[in-house]
This record gives C-alpha cells, structure tokens and sequence, in this order.
C-alpha cells in the first residue's frame, strides 16, 4: 500500500453534532432491522388500547358510564402508556451497547459525553414518539380530528414526554450491566409513575394523599396536556396547557442533566 | 536500535537515552476492591515501534489496558501518551490513540461500512474525505467486496479485521491492541502481526499491544513483562534472553526434586531450583553436554531431562521464580477461551 509517510493529523475538533446524529441514526437503524421490534410497535398500542380500554370499561361500567366513555378517557392513557413504556425500554439498548462492546468504541472516542447522551436519547425518544404518534392514526375512531396547530402541539408533548423518559432510562441503564436488573427497577418506576399519571383514572375523584402524588408527578402533566388537545371540552382547569408544556420542558431537562452527570462520570472502576 | 540500559531498582525506572518516549508511564497503581491490580509499574514507549506487554491472566495488563484508553482512572502515579495526561486530559487524549478492544466492539446489525463510517463520525471525520479513507480500509483489510454486508455475517476472522479497521480509521498516531488475536487461526494471527509491521514501518505508528503469547511476545520490539501487579522486565526480547547463560534444562526427578537440586547446586555449583510443577530447573552452558554428566553422576534419579534454547518463558522463570501458566491456569485459560464471546474481560 502507501509507501509515503502519512501526516494526516487527527482531527483536532469533534463537534457535538456530527457525532449525535450519527448516534441517533444508528438507533433508527437498528430499529428496523430488527423486524420483530418494527411489529410490536405497530401491534402492541393498538392491543393495549382495546384490551385494557374495553376490559376496564365493562368492568367498572357504573351509572352513566358506559364502555365507549372510558374507552374515550382511556385513549390518552393508552398513549401515555405506549410512549412510557417505549421510551424508557428503549435504553434497554443501552445495556445492550455495554455488554456487546459498542459502547466502548463510543467512550475511548474524543466525543463530548454530551453528545453520547444527546444521541442515545434523541433515537429512543424518536422511536417511541413516532410510535405513539401512530398511534393517533385512531383519533377519529374516538370523535378526535386534529387541526394543524392541536397536531403540532400533541407531537411536541408526545416528544417531550418520550424525550424525558427516554433519559431518565439512560440514567438508570448507564451503571447497569444486565437487562433483568433493569426491568427489576424500571417496574419499580415505571407502574406508580403510570398508574399515578391519570392515565387509568383521572385526578379529580382520587382521595388527598393520590391527588397530591399525581401533583407530583411530571406524567401527570403530559396526560393532562394530551387531553387537553385531543378531547377540550373534559379539559381540567387545573392544567392549563401552557404551563403544562413548559413543566414537561423543565423535566426533560432536569432529566437530561441527570443523564449527562451520570455519563460524565469517570471513575477507577472499569468504563465497561 | 534501542541502547537504553534499564534499571528496575524500586519502582523507577532511568532512561539513560535521549529519546523520546510516546508513552510514559510512571508509577502507575491500581486496585479493585483492596485487591492490587498495579503496584506502581513505570516504563516508556518510543515512537514507531512495537512494544509488547507480556504476562499472564492476573498480572495486570488488562487494567493498565483500560488505563492507557482512559477507560478508568487510576488510583496513583500517571499514563501520559503524547502529552496528554489520561486521567486530566482524557479528550486530548482520545484523539491520539486508535483501541482494538479484546472484547467484539463493532456493531453487528451495521454493514462494515456502515460501522466504519459511524465511528469516522465519531472521531469528527464527514463527507468525501470519510468515504474515500473508509474505502481505503476496507481494502487495507480486505473486506472491500463484503463491504455491504452486514458485520454479523462475518466469520471471527473478518470481525477482527474490521475492529482493527475500525482502530486506525482516523490516523491514530498510537494504536492499542488488547489481546488483538484472540480466537483468531495461525494464518489470520500471522496477518494481523504483518500489518502491524507495516503500521509501523510505513506510517510510523506506534503500537501497544498486551498479550499472553510467548510466540507473539517474540514479535515485539520491545517488551515489558508484568507479573502480579509489578514490571520484572524491560527490554528487546533478544536482550531479555541473552541475560540466560547458555541453555535452559530441565530435569524431572524419579524420587524427590527437592534434594536432587539441592545435590545439583552443590556439586556443579549452579543455582538449580524446584519449579511449581516439580521439575528442577537449571541454566549452564554448552547444555547438551552436560547432560550426560548429570545423569551418569545421579544414576537412576532422573527420569527424563530436556535441553533448550532460552525462551521468554525462561526469563519469566528467571525473574519471577514461577512458571508463567501453572497448569491450574492452564486448563482455566482453556476452558474461558471458549466460552470468552459470553464474557467481558
């Protein structure tokens, strides 16, 4: 080959960017090479929708409620739902990078821990909130039509619920090196964090002590800001739209930090 | 040519030369829960060449592996590669160094190619200029027409060859290679060294690689041998075994090793010694006569006796008192082999 000598220097700035793209690209990649992974998104939303929705709706049929009713109420839980679960299994393959050596490319190159996260978490949350927008392809089965404006402001909040999820699971993956730990604490998370998010029943008839967990709980305002643009009139007051956006902004990056300070970290045990 | 002297009184280590080292690495320590991984190891690696870290399982290799990638930090003294500090100045120097890992670190569902392209990526490397030296690697290592596939497609040998693609992508002016042949066959090991040798003739890398092959240990330019945390050599492997007198023998006693070498070091005036598996053990020279007389003098005491040419193995022996693999090692090393694609590390 060359007999020259080579004097090509190593580049002397790597950006941000570059190398986050790449890293989101290479999620997206994996992702529908992965066919099983490609079916359940499309699958599973649906099933849970119909089954829990309908189940739900029969049993707890009461009064003037009937089984259209909480399948209607039900629909904002059931993406709620769809985007949590995706969002924060996503950084499942997190673990995975770490256990068959791909991370390790990532962390002896000269890129910013910043932008591993930033990757790592725009690909889980693009994959989850692209599957909780599908999702939405049902709007009309339950009276919902969107305008332009009502759909942009659901992406955004579907996005934003994926996007802080999706880091909070890379901070919890990040010193994990097996995925049944993980699920281990991710139930632990992830069933209060749902349940308690008036996805399954909503804030206003719960007792004191639940209500004020529901306050408390970031969820809470994404399921409240998705009803609130996809069915207006059983908006509550308490949840101005506005405001439950810029909450859901604040969290996604308070949880991003979280993830960035765990990625940042270098100790004197093994990177990986 | 290295003329360096070297002395290892302590832990310090004087470069009597004026070289310049690539690599320095000064007093070095490391533990994992209380146990001492490196107690205070220091050498120097020149600019474009070879140099070897040689010892077993446990001698601490691997964590002065993951120190030098600035994988971990380290507990005490300092890894520097071209100035740049690896536990101050991590990003710096990342960009100096190109990693083959022991363990597989590419991307399975990815094509070669796109595996390449990614990690140019990573290194902030776009456009043309990736395309054209992703290509140029890919025909360096010889997967230009599998270039499409997908890397789970590949058999070991070509995942290897894509790691070390992967590695020198971005013009490393240091590579290191942990334990890069592993699970590789001969030809592919042979391979792998020769390219190495053109890395460094052509391009003036330098190259580390760490290893528990006396045979690849021989292909270094210079070598460090560890064993349990601590440097008990440094030199070219030719001046590691000419520090041996003549040949190396070993006798395996009928009866008791023990006192056939004391009976031994007292009549040749040699330092014989018991090795752990029981065979005595000697260094004399013109060995092959020797060993009529030994056994005419020690009548129906010795059951077989061998005669060799110093190797790395003996240096091993020399300055650490023990065989490099005890065959408890030996079959455990064996059986981990096997299942190493489980595993890490």
């Amino acid at each position: 080959m060359a007999t020259q000598v080579q004097t090509i220097p190593a580049p002397t700035n790597v950006g941000t960017l570059l190398p986050s793209i790449s890293l989101w690209q290479r999620e997206i990649v994996r992702f529908y090479r992965q066919r099983s992974r490609v079916i359940g998104v499309i699958v599973s939303p649906v099933l849970f929708w119909i089954v829990i929705g309908s189940g739900f709706g029969s049993s707890f049929r009461g009064g003037n409620a009937s089984s259209q009713h909480y399948l209607d109420f039900f629909f904002v839980g059931a993406l709620t739902m769809i985007v949590l679960f995706t969002s924060i299994f996503a950084m499942m393959s997190l673990i995975e990078d770490r256990n068959e050596g791909f991370l390790l490319t990532v962390l002896v190159a000269p890129v910013s821990r910043s932008a591993i996260v930033l990757g790592k978490v725009l690909g889980g949350a693009t994959l989850s909130a692209i599957q909780g927008l599908i999702f939405l392809v049902f709007a009309p089965l339950v009276g919902i039509h969107f305008t332009i404006a009502t759909f942009g402001l659901t992406a955004l909040t579907v996005f934003l619920v994926a996007f802080s999820l999706t880091a909070l699971g890379f901070a919890i993956a990040w010193p994990m090196d097996s995925t049944q730990g993980f699920h281990a604490i991710i139930n632990l998370f992830l069933i209060p964090l749902w349940l308690l998010s008036g996805s399954l029943f909503p804030l206003a008839g719960a007792s004191f002590w639940i209500r004020l967990l529901m306050r408390i709980n970031p969820l809470t305002y994404g399921t409240e800001a998705l009803r609130t643009l996809l069915f207006p009139f059983s908006a509550s007051p308490d949840f101005p739209l506005a405001s439950s956006i810029l909450i859901l902004g604040i969290f996604s990056a308070l949880m991003f930090a979280l993830a960035f300070f765990m990625a940042n970290r270098r100790t004197t045990k093994p990177a990986a | 040519m290295t003329t360096g002297t070297t002395s290892l009184d302590g832990a310090v280590v004087e470069f009597t030369h004026a070289r310049s080292s690539v690599i320095r690495v000064e007093n070095l320590q490391h533990s994992y829960d209380g146990r001492a991984a490196l107690k205070g190891v220091s050498f120097g690696v020149y600019p474009a060449e070879i140099f070897g870290l040689l010892g077993p399982n446990g001698s601490g290799k691997t964590t002065m592996f993951r120190i030098l990638s600035t994988l971990m930090l380290p507990m005490g003294g300092r890894a520097v590669i071209n100035g740049c500090d690896a536990a101050s100045n991590p990003a710096g120097l990342r960009k100096q160094i190109g990693v083959v890992f022991q363990a597989p670190s590419i991307d399975v569902k990815l094509s070669a190619r796109e595996n390449l392209r990614h990690v140019g990526h990573l290194y902030g490397m776009s456009g043309s200029a990736l395309d054209k030296r992703v290509d140029e690697m890919l025909y360096r290592v010889a997967l230009f027409d599998r270039a499409n596939d997908r890397a789970e497609t590949f058999s070991g040998g070509m995942q290897r060859r894509l790691e070390l693609a992967k590695g020198l992508l971005h013009h490393p002016s240091v590579l290191l290679l942990d334990e890069p042949t592993t699970g590789l066959d001969p030809g592919a090991r042979r391979d792998l060294w020769q390219y190495l040798a053109i890395l460094r003739d052509e391009e003036r890398v330098t190259v580390i690689v760490t290893t528990h092959l006396m045979e690849e240990a021989e292909r270094c330019d210079r070598l460090a041998i560890l064993s349990e945390g601590q440097l008990v050599a440094l030199g070219t492997p030719t001046e590691l075994k000419n520090e041996i007198g003549g040949d190396v023998l070993l006798l395996e006693a009928r009866k008791n090793p023990e006192e056939l070498a004391v009976r031994i070091s007292q009549r040749y005036g040699v330092e014989a010694t018991v090795l752990d598996d029981g065979k005595v053990r000697l260094e004399r020279d013109q060995g092959h006569r020797f060993v009529t007389d030994v056994v005419e003098a020690f009548p129906g005491e010795i059951q077989s006796v061998s005669v060799s040419k110093p190797t790395l193995e003996d240096v091993f022996i020399n300055r650490t008192g023990h065989r490099f693999w005890t065959e408890e090692q030996k079959g455990a090393e064996e059986k981990v082999s096997g299942k190493k694609k489980s595993k890490k590390h």
